[in-house]
């Protein structure tokens, strides 16, 4: 478990954050530029002292700014990405992945250099400099060095940032694979929804230095708050679930979601794996009646728990479909006109082919 | 151009004087630019106007107030002389610290430039990378300031090689022990029917000022080349 309380002031900005995360797994702290998200993760790493602080791993107190303890970040083993990468430019490649192997304070070494330099696919980059690099290459190279430091907590300053579109979709994949392969908790933070709807087992959603809500990304999904961060457009619940059929030829997968199932377009995934989709609100269809005939893959029974405002001619109405819930933008019109409300059981239509480019693998288990 | 035994001992000490000096001060160096770089307290503009005092007095005062202090009759000088044996007034070492004061705000000057540019972000890198603050230092700090650290310490030995007034003042002007090539050249002037010597001796300083300023530019490309900018 990583506990975290801060709080810090700075040049009229104040950053008054409090959430617990389990470990190991991904944890997002998302939010806008400038929400305090990189000022958070500078305090856990130890690297920027705090009005008052409070941050625990695993049992272990690294800073209670009330009983004056304050491990130094050197002591905390702490890895940290950062945006830039900062690879020391004047060692190559591979002394820069041995510079925290070295000086490790854990243990044991854990996570070898051949492992990762096989999960990072470095070989080919280890007798180069810093500046012969990609960007993409260079973030790779960094999370390397932070890796073979064995740390018991990885910090990820919004490590794709920096990056264009091809080199993150590049470097995304490798990010998965360390999820997926190493049990090392990391806290990553990001401004971009969907890295976190790729990467992160728990959000910590960020807004004006404050924490707005923490939890599964399922839940942090469903909060009013978000749309005003990620975009009417890409209001959507999340939801996940396990691959019960495949079908690779047409890169088709049925999910078992809640007590239903639900047929997403995802490709290389396999039965038993576990599958994250986002059913974006615009894309989902609300019947009242079972729909018969149409092109529509996916039909779920729910009840509507809640309906809200959305924008001025739309609403948002969320549905229970048995253990999973899901988000539905309709028209005022359409509310009155089916006579919408709380209770109501309606069906609900989710096109297959919507969800493609929404749907991660998560890995298995 | 053949170099008389005269010659040769006012290139040798001049070449000595120099060497020593910077030896002698560029770890102090070092340690100033980092203190003025990164530092922060109070009396930095202090510190930062003392260093850089030399620069702007007449090298004449300085060797009088290293005469006052270091002298064998002075606070510093007296008790060196007393416990250690060491005299500084009228002797190399001395002239090797006078030339050392006048060129050490040349040499701060070009560390701390290089120190500025050194991203005090790396250094936090390598401390989450388990890396203590002499650690830091050595392998991460001092190589990438290194081209600076170079380029001062090979343009104060050029600038040490021309000192005059400190040294004079300071160490005096003996043959073999303080006469370098300045005050040979200052020497000759002085004597009547020295003019030839005066020139030659001349060309020597302006020869090996060139050498210097090259080597300097040199050792500098050179190093930020290794370090891939």
């Amino acid at each position: 478990m990583l506990k975290v309380k801060v709080t810090k002031q700075r040049d009229g900005f104040t950053l008054d954050a409090q959430f617990d995360a389990p470990t190991p797994g991904v944890v997002a702290l998302f939010g806008r530029s400038g929400c305090g998200k990189t000022t958070a993760i500078n305090i856990i790493s130890g690297l920027l002292p705090a009005d008052s602080a409070y941050v625990e791993l695993d049992g272990h107190v690294l800073t209670d700014t009330a009983a004056g303890i304050a491990v130094p970040p050197e002591q905390r083993r702490i890895g940290y990405v950062f945006q830039d990468g900062r690879l020391f430019p004047h060692m190559s490649v591979l002394r820069n992945l041995q510079y925290g192997l070295k000086r490790t304070r854990a243990p044991g070494v854990s996570i070898t250099f051949d492992q990762i330099v096989a999960l990072l696919g470095l070989e080919q980059l280890l007798q180069r400099q810093p500046y012969q690099l990609s960007g993409g290459e260079r973030q790779r190279a960094s999370l390397g060095r932070a890796l073979l430091s064995q740390p018991a907590l990885l910090l990820l300053d919004e490590p794709l940032a920096a990056l264009d579109a091809a080199r993150r979709e590049e470097v995304l994949p490798y990010l998965e694979r360390l999820r997926d392969n190493l049990s090392i908790p990391m806290v990553y933070v990001s401004h971009q929804f969907d890295e976190v709807l790729q990467l992160a087992t728990h959000v910590v959603l960020m807004d004006a230095g404050h924490v707005v809500a923490h939890g599964p990304l399922s839940q942090v999904s469903l909060v009013p708050a978000l749309r005003a961060i990620v975009g009417p457009d890409s209001v959507g619940a999340v939801v996940d679930g396990v691959v019960t059929a495949v079908d690779a030829s047409c890169g088709m997968a049925e999910l078992r979601v809640g007590s239903g199932s639900l047929n997403v377009s995802v490709s290389s995934v396999s039965i038993g794996e576990r599958v994250r989709v986002q059913l974006l609100a615009r894309d989902i269809i609300l019947a009242t009646d079972e729909p018969r005939g149409l092109s529509v893959r996916n039909q779920l029974r729910g009840t509507i728990t809640t309906i809200v405002d959305d924008e001025d001619d739309s609403r948002l109405i969320t549905v229970d479909v048995g253990g999973a819930t899901v988000l539905s933008r309709v028209t005022r019109s359409a509310v009155e006109a089916l006579g919408l409300r709380n209770g109501s059981n309606v069906w609900v239509l989710v096109k297959a082919v919507s969800t493609r480019g929404h749907a991660f693998r998560l890995g298995s288990g | 151009m053949h170099l008389t035994p005269a010659e040769l001992d006012a290139l040798r000490l001049s070449l000595s004087v120099a060497a020593r000096s910077v030896l002698f001060s560029l770890p102090f160096a070092v340690l100033i630019a980092w203190v003025l770089t990164r530092g922060r307290f109070a009396g930095r503009w202090l510190l930062d106007a003392l260093v850089h005092l030399p620069l702007v007095l007449p090298p004449v005062a300085v060797g009088y107030v290293l005469l006052l202090v270091f002298g064998n009759t002075g606070p510093v000088g007296g008790w060196l002389n007393r416990n250690l044996g060491i005299q500084l007034a009228f002797s190399t070492a001395g002239a090797a610290l006078a030339t050392a004061i006048m060129a050490f705000p040349l040499m701060v000057r070009s560390i701390r430039l290089a120190l500025e540019n050194v991203d005090p972000g790396l250094e936090a890198a390598a401390r989450t990378l388990g890396a203590r603050s002499m650690d830091r230092f050595l392998t991460i700090t001092l190589p990438l300031m290194w081209p600076g650290v170079i380029a001062g310490a090979v343009t104060a030995f050029a600038a040490g090689l021309g000192e005059f007034g400190a040294v004079i003042t300071f160490a005096s002007n003996i043959p073999g022990i303080t006469r370098t090539i300045p005050l040979a050249l200052y020497t000759a002037i002085q004597s009547p029917g020295g003019d030839d010597q005066a020139l030659r001796l001349a060309v020597m300083s302006f020869v090996l000022g060139l050498i210097g300023l090259l080597l300097a530019e040199m050792l500098a490309r050179r190093a930020r080349h290794r370090t891939g900018r």
